[in-house]
């Protein structure tokens, strides 16, 4: 947290004739679609709660200003405590902005307004972006916007985001209002016993002389009485005024029984009842019936028939991804194939012909095979993710998540670490509490992505013929199990203590733009492709090096066959004792795909040969536990990176040493175990 | 006036928050997303096991069965 404040302390230092434009809002009210219209970035569309959790930036040009633009994670108030609240508060705190542009769903103004009084009381210059206004009206909902406008004193601009709509006019808006001097300082008046109160602590911060940065001394009064602990914090140099506040709330509460913090929402909440009365008609027909979202919502969280419903979504997701990416892959398998032959043919000299077949096709080539499954894998999970879905997923795991000490919203980083751990871990920034999160993070990196995927088809396919599906499947289940049992180790060793309450909004299902969800899709999948060109590049070069060298030798002599002989007996007990195992599991680290174009160079064979290697390396005993190391042993370097940027470095080392242990615990297991049972 | 807590509701009945409980570290976040005393609450579904789903304004919130416990409403007629 303190990171995170260190970070926008570093805002000042950016050029000074820039205006910084930020975008603030509640989740799922297509703050990020905004984004994308006004800047072009590809960026995620999310539609549960917390989707954007990075800081982003983007850059727009108007009217011959330029203009950074800040998307901020989605927050529903400014007392938060999740992490990505954290980073929204501060950053909207710490006045780097020039302008706030909230964007607001018109779908649910009751609940979006309570940022927007806040915004308002903290004295921000804003424009409001009326968002969704759409399916507002579809609703039956009519809201008269120049009075909302006059009623909060801001402007107001109608947008809809998802079709562009009044993009422009908010942009211009918004500038105008950078220009502006800021003003506004009272938007809420509060029961008369509250008010009195706030006159009293404000006339003291007057006597006190307390610094107040740019806030007006009525919204230092009112955070005080509210208890704003960071706030308090900020003022510890004035203890007096700390104790005024503290007895003027406790007068509060002896007069009115009721708290100060509650006192302050019931009139923020008293004041935006009053402006939807004025600002908006609704028409009665549609308002008490049961929406559409209550429909789907009655059959897909069922209580029996919920989870069904959920592995049965899960199914459909792998079963669209090699349904579809199959034929794909074998297109682009023979056409490795007759780019390797056509390669040795062009090429005359040797060592380039090696390097050309073993490196680039063996090693890169057998990693883009997997570019289809991996992006179609991206696309399905987008779309559950974009519509809707996933957050009732997490309301049906709920009651099995307490199992592990932890609640519903943990499940939806888990499902999201099917396509890739790092966005899992990242994810894990919307738990409030940080036992849970930390839980979650740490079990994150045992569900299978994507990447290790290639390993799986590899192996699946060369030893296991028709029942290659259930192979695959069985491992993914492995990795659920594994996560569950982690979850559970650490619940009861690590993290005892109380289950955190669960929270957490619904959002309305809504159909995925179908822009929304390959851009989605590109985001998270394009990564494959870089990485590709990157670390697997890289590796599959420096491996083929290595190999070669010293000149002359064989490659068991090299520089790698060295290495992997030095580490393999540590491998021997789980079956895949061979130096080329060995080294392949040693740059695996890398990124787990790397293990397929590695082993691609080492056995110096081209991507079509590959399978025939393995064969004659492994058996399926062998392959099995060699599958089920891949999966579990030390996390890529990307996730370990996240882990140690959301927790620090003593939990990345133990995510690694935990993760080694357990999967070269279970390998031996099911090596020696089969062995036993004469499997192998 | 009589209170009984969220979770005792059945699907499709109303209530007014009256206490939303003592946890101070939610405090916030529940206001934010109107629990608070004095608002409007509808039960859309429990399942007296695990979570519910509730009503506010034109939101839904799942919430879950400990915290539903805590927070005392005032049953209103249909």
């Amino acid at each position: 947290m303190s990171e995170a404040a260190l970070q926008f302390g570093k805002e000042e230092e950016m050029k000074p004739a820039q205006v910084v434009l930020a975008l603030a809002g509640n989740p799922n009210v297509g703050k990020t679609c905004v984004f994308n219209n006004l800047t072009g970035a590809r960026q995620y569309v999310g539609n549960w709660p917390g989707v954007t959790v990075e800081k982003k930036e983007g850059e727009l040009f108007h009217a011959g200003a330029q203009v950074r633009v800040v998307d901020l994670p989605g927050i529903y108030g400014l007392g938060a405590r999740a992490t990505d609240e954290l980073i929204a508060r501060d950053f909207i705190l710490s006045g780097a902005a020039d302008v706030i542009v909230n964007v607001v769903d018109a779908t649910n103004l009751e609940r979006n307004l309570y940022l927007t009084v806040q915004l308002l009381e903290m004295g921000a210059k804003m424009v409001v972006a009326l968002n969704i206004m759409d399916e507002a009206a579809a609703k039956g909902l009519r809201i008269d916007v120049s009075k909302l406008s006059m009623l909060l004193g801001v402007p107001v601009i109608p947008t809809v985001a998802t079709k562009k709509q009044g993009m422009a006019e908010l942009v211009a808006t918004a500038l105008q209002q950078a220009r502006e001097e800021k003003q506004r300082a009272r938007i809420v008046h509060y029961d008369k016993e509250a008010e009195e109160e706030i006159a009293k602590l404000e006339t003291l911060i007057g006597e006190q002389g307390v610094p107040l940065k740019g806030f007006s001394s009525r919204w230092v009064a009112v955070k005080l009485l509210e208890g704003d602990e960071q706030v308090e914090r900020q003022l510890s140099a004035y203890p007096a005024l700390l104790t005024a506040a503290r007895k003027a709330a406790a007068r509060l509460e002896k007069l009115t029984g009721e708290d100060a913090e509650t006192l302050i929402a019931e009139g923020r909440y008293g004041f935006i009842a009053g402006l939807i009365k004025e600002a908006v008609t609704r028409q009665p027909t549609v308002a008490e019936k049961a929406t559409f979202s209550d429909k789907i919502d009655r059959v897909v969280t069922h209580r029996v028939l919920g989870i069904p419903i959920f592995l049965g979504a899960m199914w459909a997701v792998f079963k669209f991804t090699f349904w579809l990416g199959d034929p794909l892959v074998g297109y682009i398998e023979s056409f490795f194939a007759w780019l390797g032959a056509a390669a040795a043919k062009a090429i005359p000299h040797d060592l380039l012909a090696s390097f050309v077949n073993e490196a680039l096709i063996g090693g890169v080539g057998s990693v883009l095979v997997f570019v289809p499954p991996i992006f179609l894998l991206f696309l399905a999970l987008s779309f559950l993710e974009d519509s809707g879905y996933m957050a009732r997923a997490a309301y049906v795991m709920d009651r099995l998540m307490h199992a592990l000490g932890l609640h519903g919203k943990s499940f939806i980083p888990l499902v999201i670490g099917f396509g890739c751990n790092v966005p899992a871990i990242m994810a894990t920034r919307t738990l409030e509490n940080r036992r849970d999160r930390l839980i979650t993070l740490l079990i994150a990196p045992l569900i299978s992505c994507a990447a290790r995927l290639p390993v799986y088809v590899l192996f699946a396919g060369a030893f296991f013929g028709a029942r290659q599906g259930l192979v695959v499947f069985s491992l993914y289940l492995l990795s659920i199990s594994f996560a569950i049992l982690a979850g559970l180790l650490l619940k009861s060793l690590v993290f005892k203590g109380e289950e955190a309450p669960f929270v957490m909004e619904l959002p309305p299902y809504r159909l995925p733009t179908l822009r929304g969800t390959l851009i989605h899709m590109w985001e998270r999948g394009s990564s494959f492709i870089r990485k590709a060109g990157t670390i697997i590049f890289g590796v599959v070069t420096l491996v083929w090096l290595l190999s070669h060298l010293p000149p002359g030798t064989a490659v068991e002599q090299s520089l790698i066959g060295r290495l992997g002989q030095a580490i393999a007996p540590l491998y021997a007990p789980c079956g895949f004792g061979t130096w080329e195992a060995a080294v392949a599991l040693f740059f695996g680290i890398l990124a787990k795909e790397v293990v397929v174009g590695t082993l691609g160079t080492v056995y110096g064979v081209e991507e079509a040969g590959l399978q025939a290697a393995v064969q004659y390396h492994f058996t399926p005993l062998s392959a099995y536990a060699f599958m089920v190391l891949t999966l579990l042993y030390i996390p890529c370097v990307a996730t370990i990176g996240a882990i140690r940027r959301e927790a620090g470095w003593r939990w990345a080392s133990f995510a690694v040493a935990y993760t080694l242990a357990l999967g070269w615990a279970a390998a031996f297991l099911i090596y020696q175990g089969g062995r036993l049972l004469g499997l192998g | 006036m009589k209170l009984l807590p969220l979770g005792m509701l059945l699907p499709g009945e109303e209530g007014v928050i009256r206490d939303v409980g003592e946890r101070r570290s939610l405090h916030c976040r529940l206001t934010a997303l109107g629990l608070l005393p004095g608002q409007r609450i509808r039960v859309v579904q429990n399942q007296f096991c695990g979570p519910l789903i509730v009503a506010v304004g034109d939101g839904r919130l799942a919430l879950g069965r400990g915290l539903a416990h805590k927070i005392l409403v005032e049953r209103v007629g249909r």
